[in-house]
């Protein structure tokens, strides 16, 4: 077990040196950098020259952008990455594992609850769907799950906009908390939650398609292997043949997709965050990408890219300790 | 629900006078209100508003002439839709007919040689599979934006990141399938006659791949036509002047005012719908494929 594991870091470790190659070179070659976009008002105004242009793009680290420059400023941001230092964010001024800290609080909030009200919803109704395979009810239930799985994020986002805040007035537009008032205690809290009812409806109801679809299908496969059929021919009521022997074995695939969300928890929305202009981690990353910030965007790709690593070792990890029938190879 | 779509996107505009770039000036009246600071005799500031008439040309009602109405750049707004559909479809189409082609060869090499040629092609889709999606493709579009693509052109550079972000999971699934393949019976009996690898690839081992390829391809579409119109929602896909439906939709973002969101749903409604379409319509019918295909399912 240890033995698998320590290989399967290492491993872990060389898809992600690939990976951040890639997108250390993508990064850099994003056309116009922070400081050309920052600088530009004051050189044509004439107030800096090329030269301090050039000189502060050195200081950031950015200067050479031949493929050698790049080469050699990789080796040395994979050096600091080493050393536990990620830069610092061009925009923000600050280190970027602190931004990243900061603003992933908010993000994984959000997807926290989301999460939790995705399970509640989505794995019962899946179970039903099983059980009465091929009826009404299925039927109804999967087409549903489907236009989730279908409908674009920002799409229903403005949808839900249009009609619970612009039409209804009942949910605020955009933002987390409320300007005109300053709250502390319960009452802000209670602001926050109103601010994020419709963001987490959003990520809920586009969330709840793939978790049911795939309860539905794990419980079909079980509900045909032949335990069943014997549970059922010692004449056990259906009742205690889904929830009691069944069921135990559809969580089995279940318990290890929550590995896979790792990323989604810690990453954020981008998309629904920014609709929401909700200051999320992915909204903020988001800004970034529009604006070159290089350490930024290459933290928090290779903090994405780590966490998928994670989450599928820990998928896999769980598989086997959830159901013994799984061996190691 | 599909083949409305496509005689939609492909054979709509043939039908219609108008050209999705077209600008339309359709006068109509609308209340303004005007308001103006100024201190009066007595010292004191007031406001003075004043309703009146105005002339606006942009977001035209829908009519008869322009079924959906005129956008904010006086667009007409169903011709734009017919034109959003053929880029939306297109590229989906395309990117998946790439996307497979990659992934088979690659499976297929990694599958069939094995060993260090699996482990290296392995190795490479892990890699390609950990990259995130969005965040990777937003940092490809501002590079093609920045290296002077023409705007004509883009979309085929769109097409191209798809791809090449998009192919890892097909090649996953292409090796899954040719390994279990490889030990049947039926494969030692082709080894036996003697013929040689590629055909033994391609006429052994791929049609029994189709079935699962066919079914990725089909799901694939819908993802990928939400992908595109994600980019272009967030103003790096698909260019103004041509029309994509993220893009339409992006008119109602609220980050830009809330006028059109609120005022003219008739602008980023119909492209939405047509969104949730074709999705739904390819997810359906990559769901009634597996269901055929895979007889495990059925009680």
């Amino acid at each position: 077990m240890l033995k698998y594991i320590v290989k399967r870091l290492l491993l872990g470790l060389l898809i992600l040196f690939g990976t951040s190659v890639i997108i250390y070179f993508l990064v850099r070659s994003m056309p116009a950098d922070y400081i050309d976009i920052n600088t530009a008002a004051q050189v044509s105004q004439g107030k800096l020259s090329a030269e301090d242009v050039a000189r502060m793009k050195e200081l950031y680290g950015i200067g050479d952008n031949s493929l050698w420059g790049i080469i050699g400023s990789y080796f040395t941001w994979l050096g600091n990455l080493f050393k536990g230092d990620l830069g610092i964010s061009f925009i923000y001024g600050r280190s970027v594992a602190e931004v990243i800290r900061q603003y992933m609080w908010v993000s994984f909030g959000i997807a926290f609850v989301a999460l939790i009200f995705q399970i509640i919803i989505a794995i019962p109704l899946g179970i039903y769907a099983a059980t009465k395979q091929y009826s009404v009810s299925d039927y109804s239930v999967t087409v549903l799950a489907m236009m989730g799985i279908s409908l674009p994020s920002f799409f229903f986002a403005a949808l839900l906009l249009r009609v619970f805040s612009v039409g209804l007035g009942w949910f605020p537009l955009v933002g987390l908390r409320s300007a005109e008032t300053m709250q502390s205690g319960f009452p802000a809290f209670l602001d926050l939650a109103h601010h994020l009812v419709l963001p987490i409806i959003t990520l809920v109801v586009l969330s709840i398609g793939g978790l049911m679809r795939y309860t539905r299908t794990n419980m079909l496969e079980v509900l045909n292997s032949d335990y069943i059929r014997t549970a059922r021919a010692k004449g056990l009521s259906e009742k205690t043949v889904i929830y009691k022997h069944a069921f135990r074995n559809t969580l089995i695939p279940i318990v290890t997709m929550l590995g896979g969300v790792l990323p989604t928890l810690f990453g954020g929305a981008m998309i629904v965050e920014s609709v929401f202009a909700i200051n999320g981690i992915g909204f903020i990353a988001y800004k970034a990408v529009l604006q070159a910030d290089v350490p930024f965007v290459m933290g928090y790709n290779m903090f994405l890219a780590v966490l998928t690593v994670l989450g599928i070792l820990i998928s896999d990890i769980l598989y086997m300790v959830v159901d013994p029938r799984v061996k190691l190879k | 629900m599909l083949v409305f779509l496509f005689v939609f996107s492909f054979i709509g505009p043939l039908f219609t006078d108008y050209n999705d770039e077209t600008m339309f000036y359709i006068p109509r009246t609308v209340p303004m209100v005007s308001e103006e600071n100024f201190i009066g005799a007595d010292g004191i500031e007031y406001r003075f508003f004043d309703i009146s008439k105005d002339i606006v040309t942009d977001k035209a009602p829908p009519s008869s002439k322009h079924w959906l109405g005129t956008d904010a750049n006086r667009m007409d707004v169903f011709t734009r839709l017919m034109y959003g559909g053929r880029i939306s479809l297109t590229i989906s189409l395309i990117v998946v007919f790439l996307e497979t082609f990659l992934g088979v060869v690659f499976g297929g090499l990694a599958g069939y040689f094995g060993r260090w040629v699996d482990t290296l092609i392995m190795r490479i889709v892990d890699i390609f599979i950990c990259l995130p999606g969005l965040p990777i493709l937003l940092i490809s579009s501002q590079i093609i934006r920045s290296i002077g693509v023409d705007p004509n052109h883009r979309i085929y550079w769109l097409m191209g990141i798809l791809t090449v972000f998009g192919w890892a999971g097909t090649a996953r699934l292409v090796r899954g399938q040719i390994l279990s393949l490889r030990e049947q019976e039926y494969m030692t009996a082709a080894e036996a006659t003697g013929i040689k690898t590629s055909a033994k690839i391609v006429k052994h081992l791929l049609p029994n791949v189709m079935p699962q390829l066919i079914v990725a391809m089909t799901l694939g579409l819908g993802g990928i036509i939400l992908y595109e119109s994600a980019l272009s929602f967030l103003g790096l896909g698909v260019q103004f002047p041509r029309a994509a439906w993220g893009t339409m939709i992006s008119a109602a973002d609220p980050s830009k005012g809330s006028d059109i969101l609120a005022n003219y749903p008739n602008l980023w409604i119909p492209p939405g719908i047509l969104i949730v379409t074709a999705v739904l319509g390819f997810n359906f019918v990559g769901d009634g494929l597996r269901d055929a295909f895979d007889p495990k399912m059925k009680r």
